[in-house]
């Protein structure tokens, strides 16, 4: 019997929140409805009223509320960033999650009590860089990059004064988070500066004789035969060529499913496991929290993980353990 | 001529490729005796597995790099995961004697409290991070390449630190944990046979109607245009951006070098270099789309309305 794994779960509306806090999240994390966090498409995030009653909600069932402000100010504007993290003090968000140095400092200046989570676009991949975030911002707890093997992790975790969050389920960045600048070569909207990937306004299906093209701005990520599902152009799931040969050549699309390794995983001394998926309904919200709640909840008694279906929720249907049982190695 | 662009400086970026120990030694001795760089980045960036090749090899060529009178800078790795990686980092930044850029925050903070440069692979994205940076010894600031002019204008103004930009080469955009090298030809990274040493200048990445849009550097993905911002030299040293960075390309650089020095000197004109620049570059097209604030692959005729 060990202490459950605190479960931090996304909530990219209000609805999804509730979702979210009746299957079972420890935390909750969203953002602002701009381009302050690195989620920001249309239709999704909070308003400062949206935010108040779900700290509400969430406090009322026990649960915390973590606000993602995860992408970089722009120079000579850093007003949006600074309200965004205002208001998360204000309204009595439990943490922010930060990935920039100058907004770091900031909070700690100007909302020293505020607790600071360092997000994964700040990709601190080591124990000297997470160190550093610690002792200059007082970050308390560290999002790793998708970057590590288990093995990695649990020798990281020996050597800082943090607590680590990882993530376990859902979309996968294949690129050291907040470091890749193939959404802004491609398309312009970069998710550093405008809290955007491959963004929907640059994406298009074009009909060619029978099969189906997915673009991305001039760019061709796929193409499908008749009947086939047509996935989402992210750049980095697409199919390219080398040397003549066709392939996947970053990744296919798929998505990260590490439930099985959960025992694994709290013995690696990670403190939080992080569902992706700010942008999912909160059908798939609930579905997927409760799989992990129990998982959790199972593996902290020292019982079996129980085996659950997530398979269908996973993109295209297929799941990867991504880089922490070193295959990519 | 005191100030403008003749006084502006121009820095051989490290080379990202996995070029043979001899073809780099030739290349920096190259650089010493005949290139118009101040400054010259030496060191492994992308891959750590590549670090020991060219170890025999750098005191012979910083050694030479120096007698020519050229600022050298050890450029170090971008993407920290192993112990063994954290190990040779702290080795290169705890010798006080040597300038290094830091290419990983992990690097900044072995290197605080001394003066230092800041390579184009840390988030440096506002004068909120550059003032911190700077406070903590970051002199000069190598910028991220997808920042558009205005930005690059307000941290130009702030004064804070000596400020770089990348005027010619592919564009780094991506560094993975997964070499995409390996990979593409059924490797795993650990047993990867060191396939990326057969693209000097990058693999070619085409999309599936056969146009050429990335390069695969082992971990690395860049850009397969080569970055061009001759045309903006003027506004980036109106800026207060007064550092030029090349990135290594497989093409002459000592000539390379030679046209941009020829540019900022005011003995060539923007067109004269613009052509002897595509002349080198043998093909590969050109971008300068980030600047303008567009998509980065474009390129836009300053000239132009």
């Amino acid at each position: 019997m060990s202490a459950p794994l605190e479960l931090v779960c996304p909530a990219g509306t209000p609805a999804a929140l509730r979702a979210a806090v009746n299957a079972g999240a420890d935390s909750v994390y969203l953002g602002f409805r701009d381009e302050t966090n690195a989620r920001n498409f249309p239709g999704l995030n909070f308003s400062r009223s949206e935010l108040a009653e779900g700290i509400r909600f969430a406090h009322d069932h026990g649960a915390r509320v973590l606000v993602a402000i995860n992408t970089f100010p722009e120079a000579g504007n850093s007003g949006p960033w600074h309200r965004a993290v205002d208001s998360a003090a204000d309204l009595g968000a439990d943490a922010v999650i930060l990935a920039d140095i100058g907004l770091m400092d900031y909070a700690q200046r100007v909302h020293p009590q505020l607790r600071r989570h360092l997000s994964v676009q700040a990709a601190a991949s080591n124990p000297e860089a997470i160190r550093f975030y610690h002792q200059a911002f007082g970050i308390k707890r560290v999002v790793l990059p998708r970057v590590l093997t288990v093995a990695e992790i649990t020798a990281l975790n020996a050597q800082v004064p943090v607590e680590t969050e990882i993530f376990v389920f859902g979309g996968l960045c294949v690129m050291a988070e907040g470091r890749c600048q193939l959404s802004s070569y491609a398309t312009g909207v970069s998710p550093n500066k405008d809290g955007a990937c491959s963004p929907a306004s640059h994406v298009r299906y074009v009909d060619h004789g029978g099969k189906m093209i997915s673009k991305l701005g001039d760019y061709t990520i796929n193409t499908f035969a008749e009947g086939e599902p047509a996935g989402y152009p992210t750049l980095c799931k697409g199919r390219f060529s080398t040397c003549g040969r066709v392939s996947y050549l970053f990744e296919e699309p798929t998505s990260l499913n590490v439930l099985h390794l959960l025992p694994e995983l709290a013995k690696a001394g990670v403190r939080a496991l992080k569902i992706e998926g700010r942008q999912r309904g909160r059908a798939y919200v609930a579905k997927v929290v409760a799989a992990f709640r129990l998982a959790v909840d199972a593996a902290a008694r020292g019982e079996p993980v129980p085996e659950t279906a997530l398979g269908a929720l996973a993109e295209g249907g297929r799941q990867t353990t991504g880089v922490y049982e070193k295959v990519w190695r | 001529m005191g100030g403008g662009l003749a006084a502006a400086k121009l820095t051989m970026g490290p080379v990202l490729f996995n070029w043979a120990p001899e073809k780099l030694r030739d290349f920096y001795f190259r650089l010493a005796d005949e290139a118009a760089v101040d400054s010259v980045c030496v060191g492994e960036v992308v891959c750590s597995k590549r670090t020991p090749f060219f170890v025999p090899y750098v005191a012979e060529v910083t050694g030479r790099l120096e007698r020519a009178g050229k600022e050298v800078i050890h450029s170090t790795l971008a993407l920290v995961m192993t112990g063994r990686e954290l190990t040779q980092l702290a080795e290169t930044a705890g010798s006080a004697d040597l300038l290094v850029e830091a290419n990983d925050i992990s690097a900044h903070a072995l290197l605080a409290g001394r003066r230092h440069v800041i390579g184009p692979l840390v988030n440096v994205y506002n004068e909120g991070t550059l003032k911190t940076l700077a406070g903590r010894g970051a002199f000069r600031v190598c910028l991220a390449s997808e920042l558009p002019a205005p930005t690059l204008a307000v941290l130009g103004r702030a004064g804070l630190a000596e400020l770089e930009v990348q005027i010619f080469g592919r564009l780094p955009l991506a560094l993975s944990a997964r070499c995409y090298h390996a990979r593409a030809k059924g490797l795993t990274k650990d047993n990867c046979q060191y396939v990326c040493a057969a693209d000097p200048d990058g693999m070619a990445v085409e999309t599936l109607d056969g146009k050429p849009f990335l390069a695969v550097n082992g971990t690395q993905t860049l850009s397969h245009t080569y970055c061009n911002r001759l045309g903006e030299l003027q506004a980036l040293e109106a800026m207060g951006i007064r550092h030029f960075r090349l990135s290594p390309q497989d093409v002459d650089m000592v000539a390379v070098a030679g046209v941009v020095r020829g540019l900022l000197d005011g003995v060539e004109s923007v067109a004269d270099a613009q052509g002897r620049l595509a002349d080198l570059a043998g093909g590969v097209p050109f971008s300068n789309g980030f600047f303008h604030g567009r998509e980065g692959v474009r390129f836009v005729d300053p000239a132009l309305p």
